[in-house]
């Protein structure tokens, strides 16, 4: 299975924080490496969407869609 | 007609189809007329969601097939096991409705002020934000030199290719096909590696700016090709597509 | 309202004669997607183990070689995605449960399976015992391939899949439940199909 990147849920991350997302460079909380989101490895069409950094696969975001609202975890990114 | 690059509220709207056209035997453009598109830029793309009349609905990514001032376009490559994609290049005519979200995806754009060198490398249907990015680029007056290293299964399957061979000063294009040998080919006819781009790209002392779009393992080999040649990371954006085509 | 985009149908409805053994909301597929959280571990086998946790302490732990050495059963199986596709009659082999769990002393009452990668889910022992869980290591007569989930998976067909551990590595033993991954994120805790329970609240 091929995985996608960060800029196959562009339009998903730009309707739920409102502004561009792929360019936005994320410092990755497991192993710190810094790389625009558009770079990152991305695994959707299951339960949820989930952003992984490219470098140590750590998770970066999970995104869910619960009746309707979005639920989303930044955790696993250090700042942006 | 600006404004791309403000940042507004996204959400789903209707979008008419005004025409399809094709452009192989399984790859079709569809035009679109949606009335509060906000514009776009070279390279971005736009997600389009089916409904069935029971209420399961299907969503994909497709690249815009249009530089900024052009008529929003997509392009659609039919996947024979694709659920939304035989849809879209079969079923759907002039005049349907379809829902799109868009544009989204800064990462992967180009505006003419990002200058170059440009290198722009596709596999099968990464080949459409690259022409979208080509015509940004026509249509600007710009100078900055680009080349262009496109790879398909055999030239039938090269998109776009009448509009791609009509010589534009400062464009090279350069076509690789991986399963035939046709009489009379004067391109490449092999797989995208390292040699290949070795002898087709800009040299990386000239910090070019490179776009490569297609299947995930096609941009891997060659985002990691373009590395090893020197190219800056940064300077390298990459847009993968799942398995064979569209997202 | 979204508008209907004419003619457009999900591939594949429900067969004739099935339509009791499709939950609701549902439809079959003859395929076998393949979604995932995260990359595909690839665990050696003379590496893999299966242990059964609590808290800190293993009270017991199989090699490869062990644990295909324990009793397995053959099942034919329907199982439903919480992403709205269902699979008729899967045939698998893998190891119950209790086989596993017999082997420990506990009075435990929920179980967090955990896997290669990071994944958790939780389940009730009531629902992992009895003959309503496996962990299952051949799929259609061969070995369970990594994509969908191998060398080994939990098996729990009577609840949305997700609570079928792909690469599972092992049990926690616990006295409450806790959320796992997607039960973290909005996910029903139990998870029955039956039921329509996709998610928290329902």
């Amino acid at each position: 299975m091929d995985e996608l990147d960060g800029n196959a849920a562009a339009g998903l991350l730009q309707q739920i924080f409102g502004g561009e997302m792929t360019t936005v460079a994320a410092t990755c909380a497991t192993c710190g490496t810094t790389a625009p989101i558009g770079e990152s490895v991305l695994y959707a069409g299951g339960p949820g969407t989930v952003i992984r950094c490219r470098s140590c696969d750590g998770v970066l975001i999970v995104i869910t869609q619960v009746r309707g609202t979005y639920c989303m975890d930044l955790m696993g990114i250090r700042s942006m | 007609m600006a404004g791309t690059a403000v940042p507004r509220r996204l959400t789903w709207e209707v979008a008419t189809v005004t025409a399809v056209m094709p452009e192989t035997p399984s790859v079709r453009t569809i035009a679109l007329d949606a009335p509060s598109w906000p514009g776009h830029r070279a390279g971005q793309h736009l997600d389009v969601r089916l409904t069935a009349d029971d209420g399961y609905t299907a969503e994909r990514s497709y690249s815009i097939a249009a530089a900024a001032d052009d008529p929003l376009a997509i392009t659609v490559e039919r996947l024979d096991d694709g659920e939304v994609s035989p849809y879209l290049t079969e079923d759907v005519h002039a005049g349907d409705q379809l829902e799109i979200r868009g544009p989204v995806g800064g990462y992967f754009a180009w505006e003419t002020a990002d200058g170059g060198p440009l290198l722009l490398v596709g596999g099968g249907s990464g080949i459409v934000p690259l022409r979208a990015i080509l015509r940004q680029r026509e249509h600007s007056g710009s100078d900055t030199p680009v080349k262009l290293l496109y790879s398909a299964r055999t030239p039938a399957d090269l998109i776009y290719r009448d509009e791609l061979d009509v010589h534009h000063d400062g464009v090279e294009i350069i076509y690789t096909i991986t399963r035939e040998q046709p009489a009379g080919w004067t391109g490449y006819t092999r797989r995208v590696d390292g040699a290949l781009l070795a002898e087709t790209v800009w040299p990386a002392g000239k910090t070019p700016l490179a776009f490569v779009c297609g299947p995930t393992s096609f941009v891997e080999t060659v985002a990691g090709g373009l590395v090893a040649l020197g190219y800056e990371p940064g300077r390298v954006k990459t847009e993968r597509f799942g398995g064979t085509g569209g997202r | 309202m979204s508008p209907i985009s004419h003619g457009f149908r999900r591939r594949h409805a429900v067969p004739e004669g099935a339509a009791d053994r499709v939950p609701p909301g549902q439809y079959v597929t003859d395929g076998f997607p393949v979604l995932s959280a995260g990359p595909t571990p690839h665990t050696p086998l003379a590496d893999w183990t299966f242990s059964i946790r609590r808290g800190s302490a293993t009270l017991k732990s199989w090699s490869w070689q062990e644990f295909q050495a324990l009793p397995a059963e053959m099942v034919t199986v329907d199982i439903h995605c919480v992403t709205r596709w269902s699979k008729l009659d899967t045939e698998w082999r893998g190891v119950s449960v209790d086989t596993l769990l017999e082997q420990v002393e506990h009075d435990a009452a929920y179980v967090m399976a955990f896997s290669d990668g990071g994944y958790t889910t939780n389940l009730p022992l009531a629902d992992v015992t009895g003959g309503k869980a496996r962990v299952a290591f051949n799929y259609a007569g061969a070995p369970l391939e990594p994509e969908h989930g191998g060398p080994a998976r939990l098996l729990v067909p009577h609840l949305y899949f997700w609570k079928s551990a792909k690469w599972v590595r092992g049990l926690e033993l616990m006295d409450e439940d806790r959320p796992g991954f997607w039960e973290t994120y909005g996910y029903n805790m139990y998870g029955d199909p039956w039921r329509e329970q996709r998610y928290q609240g329902d």
